[in-house]
């Protein structure tokens, strides 16, 4: 699972949907297992959109949890992608590597609110829910 | 004053060829297409566009179209070609612009072959003076010689033409992609693996856009994902089954196929998940959503939730090493059969929810031919049924269903499952379709 998709993933639980603490879910880095692809080509302007969609708060807590604390507090601002100078371009180039080439290989995640966790396995994050929860 | 354009399509698919090319136009802003001299039953379709740019764009992303070209002349017979050519009014310009450009000659034959001679026939249109170069490789403009015929029987191509046109050509389809993509050479796929022509149709109906996000919430084997993935989005997918998206091991799953296409940014990630217990978060948009939804035939309809509830009074207490039994990495939860309609009702209310104004949903849904009762497509009151592509086969048919998200304001008709005639589609299949329903 990429790190990119941490900042999408919510409680399945619909009852934890009236609250805050649903998004993003808790990982527990010491028991993450994390992999880095860098055959994945490097595409300025994709991961400009991407910047436009994330939670810039949740992708901090949730690299901060799994052991990144270099990134900064507020979401960076970018010119054009014609006007791109070489310092967005290397933030570009970090964040193509947190977000797109680093992934869970194998860990778990806890929603903040109701407690249930969800396990990621061989890179596949499974949200299903027990009968009670569903 | 625009253009003259001839298209020449494929002769497949023919309900969802018109869709595709107005989809396109409107992804690329063309909004002055005539489609009055466009037929079903000709390959052909001359058009009037503003300048060879937009031509290109239009045609570039079609699986439907072979090629679009400057239109310059046609006839009857080769005599009847060269004085149409040479009586057009842009004739002269024509001929002047192009005159010292590397160039080569090319041929398309529709529904036949005849015998000619081709250097001869290169030979007839040496009236046109071209003085630049030929070349066989990269020239600067080919001109395309198309001959159309009748064939003498369904299998049997004609031998004598009935038509020929003549143009420059401006921009090949985007046929290679279906050779590409096509099944025989992915490494994963599965029984339920969508064919690769249809799909990418699918995704330029649906408008998948570079740099956009697009959600298939069936995902199986990834069909969709790697159609949507080839036409620039980031594509993220989710299925119930978790066999399916882990596919038979690390190096062939849904990101082996990503990897074999050079695609690997485009592909997020694949969830095991039940969409109607959906954990992506509520204000995510998501541009296009895009999936071909379990029919109950290979696969029967299941969602999260005991069947029988009074089995599972208790279950959540259950522990196992001092740990409860629900919160452990193998814990395999249970799930609930669900009907069609139901399933397709919640994909509509999610799509009104996710999609941004304008975006698209489009799904497939299948169908009994021979049933009395009248095909009733699934209806939200924020979402415009915007195409309803049938492809037919023997005893059953799917369609292509396409809706646009207008909003709360659109104020369109809905309908509720419980009234539609879907949900015995798997009965009615293995009971061949020959009972009609009570």
């Amino acid at each position: 699972m990429k790190f990119l998709t941490t900042n999408f993933l919510k409680c399945s639980v619909s009852a934890c949907d009236n609250s805050n603490d649903n998004f993003p879910l808790s990982f527990d880095g010491s028991k993450c297992e994390l992999i880095q692809d860098t055959t994945i080509e490097f595409n300025p302007e994709f991961i400009m959109n991407v910047i436009d969609r994330v939670d810039w708060d949740a992708i901090v807590l949730v690299a901060q949890e799994l052991g990144n604390n270099s990134l900064p507090a507020a979401k960076p601002v970018l010119g054009s992608v014609e006007g791109l100078t070489e310092d967005d371009m290397a933030v570009l180039r970090d964040l193509h590597l947190l977000f797109i080439q680093t992934s869970i290989k194998e860990g778990e995640m806890k929603c903040r609110n109701c407690g249930h966790i969800y396990y990621i396995k061989n890179g596949i994050p499974n949200l299903l829910l027990p009968p009670h929860l569903a | 004053m625009g253009k003259q354009y001839l298209l020449y399509m494929v002769q497949v698919h023919l309900n969802f060829r018109r869709a595709e090319l107005e989809s396109l136009a409107d992804l690329f802003g063309i909004t002055s297409i005539n489609f009055d001299n466009y037929s079903e039953d000709s390959p052909f379709f001359k058009v009037e566009l503003d300048n060879d740019e937009q031509a290109r764009d239009w045609i570039k992303r079609s699986i439907l179209t072979r090629a679009i070209y400057e239109y310059w002349g046609e006839g009857e017979n080769m005599d009847q070609l060269h004085t149409s050519i040479q009586n057009q009014p842009f004739y002269e310009e024509n001929k002047e612009k192009f005159a010292n450009d590397t160039f080569k000659f090319d041929f398309e034959s529709y529904r036949g072959y005849g015998k000619f001679d081709r250097v001869k026939q290169i030979e007839s249109f040496g009236y046109l003076a071209f003085k630049g170069k030929i070349r066989m490789k990269n020239p600067q403009q080919v001109y395309t010689l198309i001959d159309e015929y009748v064939p003498i029987s369904e299998n049997i191509g004609g031998i004598v033409p009935i038509k020929y046109y003549f143009g420059r050509l401006i921009q090949h389809g985007n046929r290679q992609a279906v050779e590409k993509y096509d099944l025989k050479k992915r490494p994963y796929k599965g029984t339920t693996s969508f064919e690769a022509e249809l799909s990418l149709v699918s995704a330029n109906i649906a408008q998948v856009k570079p740099g956009t996000f697009m959600y298939d919430p069936f995902a199986g084997t990834g069909s969709f994902l790697v159609a949507g993935g080839h036409f620039g989005a980031l594509v993220i997918g989710s299925d119930i089954d978790g066999r399916m998206i882990r596919g038979k091991g690390a190096s062939v799953d849904i990101g082996s196929n990503f990897k074999k296409y050079g695609e690997s940014e485009r592909f997020l990630d694949v969830l095991t998940m039940d969409f109607t217990h959906n954990a992506l978060r509520s204000n995510l948009v998501f541009d296009t959503i895009l999936c071909d939804p379990p029919y109950g035939i290979r696969e029967s309809i299941k969602v999260l939730g005991a069947k029988d509830p009074e089995k599972f009074i208790g279950k959540e207490n259950v522990e196992i090493d001092g740990e409860k039994a629900f919160l452990r990495k193998d814990y395999i939860p249970t799930k609930k059969p669900y009907s069609l309609d139901s399933l397709l009702d919640d994909l509509l209310e999610y799509a009104s929810q996710r999609l941004p104004i304008g975006g698209r949903l489009a799904f497939w849904m299948p169908t009994a031919n021979d049933e009395d009762v009248e095909t009733v497509i699934p209806l939200h009151s924020n979402l415009e049924l915007k195409y309803d592509c049938v492809q037919e086969f023997n005893k059953w048919s799917r369609r292509l269903l396409v809706y646009i998200n207008r909003g709360k304001g659109y104020d369109g008709t809905t309908n509720s499952g419980l009234q539609r005639s879907t949900a015995n589609f798997r009965d009615r299949y293995f009971t061949n379709f020959n009972q009609s329903q009570k």
